[in-house]
């Protein structure tokens, strides 16, 4: 018998349970997902998991912000038994340098008139919302208290259990060889457990989103970075927010659990699907914490890792079709920020799907975007 | 004896017990892999030395055999150490 599907989702992360359960929300039947491994195991479960509406481009403050709006209800709109732990204690973002400052005061400006309820202050003001911080070089910070952490695999879960309950397929260890394109139209996809005859196939695969474009024949203008990032034993609660600082590439959470989740950026990652770890990264974290939080120094590392950015050339992601291909959807290139913006981009994606008006425009997301050069690149990622 | 599974701790470092376990595993997830991202087990200071050999047997109850299952990735450190030991003087960084 043909295996067919109306939809096939590649991609078990959060995008992509996100677009399922979107999807069948609005009565869609016949939704596979599919998942090379298991849910969560690429860049989503290997994620820092904050969440923030502080972004530099109004863009991203509105996904930002539309998806925490829908994260603070999530247990409910998805009828999920467990806590997905969203703790929303804040962001506390710093600025070292005066230029920096200036950017910031941009950014405050933008993120208020969009209703992101953040406040400019100096060093005094950050000393006293994380109070084992070091100021003595913060020139500015930002914070916003809506801001803060969830456990991504749980939010995760929650969207795939409401997508299964709604009738989503999803398929585990099923990996996606190769995509049918005849006269500009998709007709399937190809997987080592066999053939699916489908209309529509949404591109939600992460780090690995250029690799399926491809299949398609399509050329999308994004690469994929390892990040880095450990965690500590757990301990009593000490730090309600995430602190960031750019100016390091650095950024802290204390979890609901008691544990530290920490990272630094280091140009030098490689930018390949390596999800290795080094030694050095080690040092360069530990630099960082001994300069900004040297109290944490006591705490224990009890694990390491990494997982894979997927970076377009204005660190915002591409969302919609290709012009010329019919059925080819895609939700890729989040540049490290993606598990934050599921909420609202599963929403969005489905409306495109099915032909709906976008709850917002996100025209200017499309692949297009990069031939007309019209870039407007977001200034706030690490 | 302990016979009560929600007495039953399984993994010690971040205290699951087998009726978590059992619990998730009549919810449909069959790996080691799913498990430990729900509940923990495996996450702690001891990887999982003790408890996923015994997750693998309920497992292994309930149908999937051992044979079949695959072994979550071990991280670096092996024992915890503390952060201090790599925040050397010389910034690697300047």
């Amino acid at each position: 018998m043909a295996d067919t599907a109306s939809v096939v989702i590649i991609g078990g992360g959060i995008i992509g349970c996100s677009i399922a359960y979107n999807l069948a929300e609005r009565g869609l039947r016949d939704v596979v997902l599919v998942e090379r491994q298991f849910l969560a195991a690429g860049s989503t479960g290997r994620s820092g998991a904050g969440v923030r509406q502080q972004w530099g481009t109004e863009m991203n403050c509105r996904l930002a912000r539309a998806s925490i709006k829908i994260f603070e209800q999530l247990e409910e709109m998805l009828d999920y038994p467990r806590s997905i732990e969203f703790k929303q204690e804040g962001y506390l973002i710093l600025a070292f340098t005066p230029a920096e400052a200036r950017q910031f005061e941009a950014n405050v400006r933008l993120q208020r008139s969009l209703g992101v309820p953040v406040t400019l202050m100096d060093a005094r003001g950050a000393k006293e919302i994380v109070p084992h911080l070091v100021v003595d070089r913060v020139v500015a910070a930002t914070f916003c208290p809506e801001d803060g952490h969830i456990n991504p695999f749980l939010a995760t879960d929650a969207y795939a259990r409401a997508a299964r309950r709604r009738g989503v397929d999803i398929r585990l260890w099923t990996e996606v060889t190769g995509i049918l394109v005849n006269n500009g139209r998709v007709k399937g996809v190809h997987t080592n457990r066999g053939f699916i005859h489908c209309p529509v196939v949404v591109n939600a695969a992460g780090p690995y989103s250029q690799l399926v474009a491809a299949m398609a024949g399509v050329d999308i203008p994004v690469y994929s970075e390892r990040h880095q990032i450990l965690v500590t034993e757990p301990v009593q609660p000490m730090q309600g927010p995430m602190v960031i600082s750019f100016h390091h590439g650095f950024y802290c959470q204390q979890t609901p659990h008691g544990s530290f989740i920490m990272g630094v950026g280091d140009p030098h990652e490689p930018k390949d699907f390596d999800v290795g770890h080094s030694w050095q990264f080690l040092e360069q974290v530990c630099a960082r914490v001994r300069e900004l939080l040297p109290g944490l120094l006591k705490l224990h590392l009890v694990r390491q890792w990494s997982g894979l950015y997927n970076i377009t050339p204005d660190a915002q992601p591409i969302l919609g079709g290709v012009p010329g291909l019919e059925g080819y959807w895609m939700a890729v290139g989040f540049s490290g920020h993606g598990f934050m913006l599921a909420p609202i981009t599963g929403k969005i994606m489905a409306q495109l799907i099915l032909g709906e008006q976008p709850e917002i425009d996100v025209s200017m997301l499309g692949l297009d975007r990069f031939e007309r050069g019209e870039l407007i690149r977001e200034p706030s990622v690490v | 004896m302990l016979t009560n599974p929600q007495e039953v701790i399984i993994c010690r470092c971040e205290d699951v017990t087998l009726a978590e376990i059992r619990q998730l595993i009549r919810e449909g997830y069959r790996s080691l892999d799913e498990l430990k991202r729900l509940l923990r087990c495996g996450m702690g200071p001891c990887q999982g030395r003790t408890c996923l050999p015994l997750i693998a047997q309920e497992l292994a109850a309930h149908g999937v055999p051992i044979a079949e299952q695959r072994w979550p990735t071990f991280r670096p450190p092996t024992k915890p150490v503390k952060l201090e030991l790599f925040a050397r003087e010389d910034d690697p960084d300047g």
